[in-house]
């Protein structure tokens, strides 16, 4: 899901860095003023934890591999805009010094793993308003955060990917940057993190979010503001 | 450090030393690149050509440890996996240590 450099149109990627940046002058904001400064190890943590679950690349036998991102169990354990600053760090580090994912699109990869994604397992997670007593319902709940927060972010890159050939072509109708449409990105991508990514975030995010309510639960953000404690 | 702070510790430092699972199961069910990660080499095979605005930024940037691996050309996949491993303790540290660095010059509240 880190889109190389070369991929993307500058008409792709310059409008998704300039949304990167006005989200993360936000996420500095929001977290400056509700992020309590007793996690910030933890947070540390939580961005080594994505940098090295995004490196178990898991094969599709006989196609393509992928992996998990840990952007949804980041924005649940500690918010979305914490989320945000955590991944972003994890993705422009791998871009710069490990050349995974482009630097023109680190905007774009950003956008996707790191805004979209928690912002979508943050909001998927409210929806099932769970009683932190009930621990099979939060289990449920964190998996089905994880799982489709990421098949739908994997949807959003496709879409990234498959307007490049309608957006821009040369003068004999030749693609220019990613060379596959929507009708070839839109079901690989899906179907891939449908059947095997998905269900390894899912599992992830809901695993650790049953070892958090075990060991520390005031700690999770997504129990916490059901109960109307913002931060303590 | 609390308790619970050094049990993720130990675990991150256990998902380190397993990263090469992550280049092992693939070669083992014969799993290639990502899908849309190709080189410009792999997607000339696939396709026969290489888009020009694609050849022209491909190459960009010159990462210091590109794909994770201190030796490319090293056909060892025991040294590979241990230039994986050694990739996976310097990005995960940086990372650690760049978002306690930009987490304690932001957070205000001390409580």
């Amino acid at each position: 899901m880190h889109i190389p450099d070369g991929y993307l149109s500058p008409q792709t990627y310059l409008p998704l860095m300039g949304v990167f940046v006005a989200v993360t002058a936000v996420a500095v904001k929001k977290v400056k003023l509700d992020f309590s400064a007793r996690y910030i190890p933890y947070l540390g943590m939580a961005a080594a934890f994505s940098f090295i679950v995004m490196m178990f690349n898991l094969p599709i036998p006989g196609g393509t591999s992928g992996h998990a991102v840990g952007s949804a169990v980041i924005a649940l354990l500690f918010g979305p805009w914490a989320a945000v600053v955590a991944v972003s760090v994890a993705l422009i580090i791998q871009a710069l010094v490990f050349g995974d994912g482009g630097i023109t699109a680190i905007g774009a990869n950003c956008f996707n793993m790191a805004i979209f994604m928690p912002f979508v397992a943050h909001y998927l997670f409210k929806l099932f308003s769970v009683n932190p007593k009930r621990k099979t319902k939060v289990f449920v709940a964190a998996f089905i955060s994880g799982y489709f927060s990421l098949v739908l972010t994997a949807i959003l890159t496709a879409v990234e990917f498959g307007i490049q050939p309608l957006i821009a072509s040369d003068a004999e109708g030749k693609p220019l940057y990613c060379p596959y449409d929507l009708s070839v990105a839109i079901p690989v991508m899906a179907i891939e993190h449908l059947v095997l990514f998905g269900i390894v975030e899912g599992l992830i995010t809901a695993l650790i979010v049953r070892y958090f309510l075990k060991s520390d639960p005031g700690l999770i953000f997504a129990l916490r503001i059901r109960k109307g404690m913002q931060h303590d | 450090m609390t308790k619970l702070q050094r049990q993720i510790l130990y675990f991150l430092l256990g998902l380190c030393v397993l990263t090469p699972i992550g280049i092992l199961l693939p070669m083992v069910f014969d799993a290639g690149d990502a899908w849309g990660e190709w080189s410009a080499t792999t997607l000339n095979d696939l396709i026969g050509y290489v888009p020009s605005g694609l050849e022209k930024y491909s190459n960009i940037w010159n990462a210091p440890i590109p794909d994770y691996s201190m030796n490319e050309a090293d056909p060892s996949v025991v040294h590979q996996s241990g230039y994986y491993i050694v990739s996976g303790v310097i990005g995960a540290t940086l990372t650690y240590l760049v978002t306690l660095l930009i987490s304690k010059l932001i957070v205000k509240n001390g409580d």
